[in-house]
């Protein structure tokens, strides 16, 4: 039978991947999409705590609401980084990440 | 039985496009990679009983967020990236991964829970606590959204300031 640590597990590979896509890919597009991992990757723990954890109904419902918000913040947070990608893109030419260093101190 | 099978089929595709998307050197692939890996999070809310979270998966990310991720590749010039190379310090970066995932999977066995067997949640229930109790919340949630395409529409409108080129 699936239990919790099976969902506890996958979370934990998916998100170290989305991990190292952060902080190894030069491509701002590869960041967004490895942020979009890891932001699954809590998705599919809250899931499993949600249908495992021996707590009351309404509390288990927390864990959907969360995935909920979860869902729509990713979207906004997506749209904004796109349209500051753009921007950049549209204004050094270059999307690479070590290019992008002009608040650097 | 039956269910952990699917499960695994599930997790396979997950971490393959999950590995897709951090190893391809081409990015369409990498998009594409990352549209199967969250089609398997939605195979992951079917088997947890959540078939509306399986639907706006589906739905938002699987449609919205990697169309758009295609948009912004488009927009860009495909061949500045057409091979795509690491950072050079691309072992630290796999170290830290590595560290993680250690701590995640050892916090994960070691953590004392109380566990019963699998049980979806009525979704009845969750309407109910989404516009009850998480009320204020969903507002704030609906004006996230539209600060964020307010914000974004600014963001790339071209203007006559001296700074755009």
């Amino acid at each position: 039978m699936i239990e919790l640590t099976h969902f506890q597990i996958l979370s934990g590979f998916l998100f170290a991947i989305g991990l190292y896509g952060v902080l190894a890919r030069r491509n701002a597009i590869l960041v967004l999409m490895s942020i979009e991992l890891m932001l699954n990757a809590v998705n599919i723990n809250l899931i499993g705590y949600s249908i495992f954890m021996n707590a009351s109904e309404s509390h288990r419902a927390l864990g959907h609401v969360i995935i909920i918000f979860v869902i729509t913040v990713a979207a906004a947070e997506l749209a904004l980084a796109i349209a500051i990608i753009l921007r950049l893109y549209r204004n050094k030419s270059s999307i690479n990440t070590d290019d992008i260093n002009i608040m650097k101190w | 039985m039956t269910s952990l099978v699917f499960f695994y089929l599930a997790s396979v595709i997950i971490l393959g496009g999950g590995l897709t998307v951090i190893l391809s050197s081409n990015i369409i692939y990498a998009a594409l990679g990352l549209m199967a890996s969250l089609i398997g999070v939605a195979g992951i809310f079917i088997l947890s009983f959540a078939p509306f979270l399986a639907l706006v998966q589906i739905l938002i990310y699987g449609g919205a967020i990697v169309i758009v991720i295609i948009f912004a590749l488009m927009l860009t010039k495909l061949e500045d990236f057409r091979t795509l190379s690491d950072h050079k310090h691309w072992p630290i970066a796999l170290i830290a991964s590595l560290v993680t995932l250690g701590t995640i999977i050892a916090a994960a066995f070691y953590t004392p829970t109380n566990l019963v067997s699998r049980r979806g949640v009525d979704f009845d229930k969750i309407a109910h606590e989404l516009f009850s109790q998480w009320a204020i919340p969903f507002e704030v949630a609906s004006l996230v959204l539209l600060i964020a395409l307010m914000g974004g529409v600014i963001m790339v409108r071209k203007t006559n300031s001296r700074d755009d080129k």
